[in-house]
């Protein structure tokens, strides 16, 4: 009879189902996980340090590399940090087009989670399905900003631009033909709140398709029913914000709790699981989904009644207008000023806080009344939740890991920084 | 009617009345604690119920070591012009270790700042514990207290060296194997101390001194500002050299 001892398995950081660059040693007992160590950093770029060493509107892009599955939100902690150390109004269709990318930005986020956790626990055909509708919403990043993922779109102030009047079109080539770029086009013909709101009609329904394939799965619950719980007590203790602390069961959404921009004007509601196990997270982001397009929904609605600025019109926080450069010589100076020195915030200190797609993203901003940030630290709500894996791996086997890996909807853009 | 933070506020300042930091900054309540006192304080903000600090979101080391410097200020008329700041006199992000030395301070160089969440009384809670010791600088652990400290502290003492009295397992967490060094200093250059390529004659990565040259871009520019000495600012420079 051969002694059998424990013994340390590494896994990552090159592993499929590791979501990026993760090194986990685990000690294992046969195919029990005794004990999980995350090894992180392997991403790390040291972003608040960049900031640090730059003027404040220049940092936005850098903030985009966090959590880069869902960039506009981590933009937006940014920007309400420092319009909150400066004190400083935001247009009102600006608020409501900020609420609206985050929402659209949610669902990015939690398409692709799906797509990959559904991949990491063998339903291949959900990876597929995820990035069919993630196309759409890419092409409206893509249509308000000119980047499908890293949109550096949100400023100090409001965003860049206001929503563009159309949508870009596909053409025929040697690749696609007149009929296919035809059927591309469909809902193309408008401008991009129709583009938007052609999907918001269309979404409902491929989340039902989601559902059909999942949510009363067999495998599917094989392998997330009961795996991972979390007490709601534990989960406070652990620092879980977002979709893995409602799924304990603890109602916290900082969007009804702290409403910031215009969420206290909208409709929608947050869904809260019972068990706090991998399985209900899923049902809580699923539901999420659906609020998002609710969401999304009513802001196309406001946009399309209530024309506006997008921008302030405090030109030492943003630029003042092209054409107004052309004759005005203060506005030439404040181009010139903002772009080679940036604007000074008054000394002081805050924290912006949003519900970011992954939990609670929070910017702390130490200012010494310098044009760059003396401290910018990034509160991430991945790296609670990583820090977490080894209780909740505890006591799971080896292909649970995985799961709990993919119910933490890990990305590490944001947790290494 | 006053706001939440205010009400916590009050709350907090009957219950520590000797602590005189404690304070509302813009929307949440701050305050500075002696590590000494931190264990028993933040013991006391978590059980008790009317404070109900049930989470704690965030824990970040600072260094105060160049707080309030610009490299753009200057007494004398000057001829240089622009490169008195691209040449950064002062240690800089950008400096390497020229014989620069770090300013004399007045305070404390290094802080741990948590940020603490109730949900109970949907208020947040800024608590900042200054070290004592600039050589060795160290704060209680407040692993004991709040679990998910753990990988916060572990971070900081990576990042800036702020040693965790009661940590149980402070190793590093986000900087390389073999790393030296703790590289949010403010005297670790931006640029780091050593570059890494793969050397093809001893087949294998190697370390060397990094040989791109720094540069600073745009100055670091503190200007006094009319608009923001109404008062509506709190002092908060004073709690922060105090």
């Amino acid at each position: 009879m051969p002694e059998i001892r424990n013994y340390t398995l590494n896994f990552g950081p090159q592993h499929p189902a590791a979501h990026g660059v993760l090194r986990l040693v685990l000690e294992m007992d046969g195919e029990v996980v005794e004990r999980a160590d995350p090894h992180v950093g392997l991403l790390h770029r040291g972003t608040e340090k960049l900031a640090e060493s730059k003027p404040y509107n220049q940092s936005i892009g850098y903030m985009d590399r966090l959590d880069y599955v869902s960039t506009m939100c981590n933009e937006h902690g940014y920007v309400l940090a420092i319009e909150k150390l400066l004190g400083i109004e935001v247009p009102e269709r600006a608020q409501y087009i900020r609420v609206m990318f985050d929402e659209i930005t949610r669902v990015l986020n939690h398409l692709m989670w799906l797509g990959a956790h559904g991949l990491d626990v063998g339903a291949m055909s959900m990876f597929l399905y995820c990035f069919r509708e993630r196309e759409d919403l890419m092409d409206c990043y893509e249509a308000v900003s000119g980047a499908r993922l890293h949109a550096t779109y949100y400023r100090p102030g409001g965003v860049a631009r206001d929503l563009p009047d159309r949508m870009p079109r596909y053409e025929a080539s040697k690749w696609r033909s007149v009929a296919n770029a035809e059927k591309m086009n469909n809902a193309r013909d408008g401008s991009m709140l129709d583009f938007l709101e052609d999907f918001t009609k269309r979404f409902p329904g491929y989340v039902d398709e989601y559902e059909t394939l999942l949510t009363d799965n067999r495998i599917w619950k094989q392998r997330t029913v009961g795996i991972g719980v979390v007490s709601p007590e534990r989960a406070l203790q652990l620092g879980f914000t977002g979709a893995m602390l409602r799924g304990s069961g603890i109602e916290w959404d900082l969007r009804k709790k702290q409403p910031y921009e215009v969420y206290d004007q909208l409709d929608f509601d947050i869904p809260v699981g019972t068990n706090g196990d991998s399985y209900d997270r899923y049902l809580v982001r699923v539901e999420e989904m659906r609020q998002s397009n609710h969401i999304i929904k009513q802001c196309i609605d406001w946009l399309r009644k209530n024309k506006g600025p997008v921008l302030t019109e405090d030109h030492k926080i943003a630029p003042p207008r092209r054409a107004d450069m052309k004759g005005d010589m203060e506005a030439l100076i404040h181009h010139f000023k903002l772009f080679t020195e940036g604007f000074c915030l008054p000394a002081g200190e805050a924290y912006a806080a949003i519900e970011h797609p992954k939990g609670e993203f929070g910017c702390y901003l130490i200012s010494d009344g310098a044009n760059k940030p003396y401290r910018l630290k990034v509160r991430a709500p991945g790296f609670a939740h990583l820090a977490s894996l080894d209780e909740m791996a505890k006591g799971h086997m080896l292909s649970d890991v995985v799961a709990i890996i993919g119910t933490q909807d890990i990305v590490f853009g944001e947790i290494d920084r | 009617m006053s706001s939440r933070p205010e009400q916590m506020c009050e709350q907090l300042q009957a219950l520590f009345p000797d602590n005189d930091s404690i304070h509302v900054d813009i929307d949440l309540v701050s305050m500075s604690v002696d590590p000494a006192d931190l264990l028993a304080v933040a013991t006391e903000l978590r059980d008790n119920p009317l404070c109900a600090f049930a989470q704690l979101t965030d824990l970040c080391g600072v260094d105060y070591a160049t707080y309030g410097q610009s490299e753009w200020s200057t007494d004398t008329d000057t001829d240089a012009s622009f490169s008195r700041a691209v040449n950064a006199s002062s240690v800089g992000t950008l400096t390497f270790n020229t014989g620069v030395e770090l300013p004399k301070l007045s305070h404390a160089r290094f802080a741990a700042v948590t940020h603490l969440l109730s949900l109970d009384h949907n208020v947040r809670l800024r608590v900042q514990c200054m070290a004592p010791d600039d050589d060795i600088p160290m704060v209680p652990s407040l692993t004991s207290i709040w679990s998910c400290a753990d990988w916060f502290e572990r971070e900081a003492f990576d990042l800036f060296g702020i040693l965790f009295e009661g940590h149980n397992d402070l190793r590093r967490l986000l900087t390389d194997y073999g790393f030296t060094g703790h590289p949010f200093r403010k005297d670790f250059p931006l640029i780091g101390n050593v570059e890494m390529r793969y050397d093809p004659i001893k087949k294998r990565v190697v370390y060397e001194p990094v040989s791109i040259e720094p540069r600073v871009l745009v100055p670091r520019v503190i200007r006094e500002d009319s608009r923001y000495e109404s008062g509506e600012v709190p002092a908060e420079e004073d709690a922060n050299n105090a």
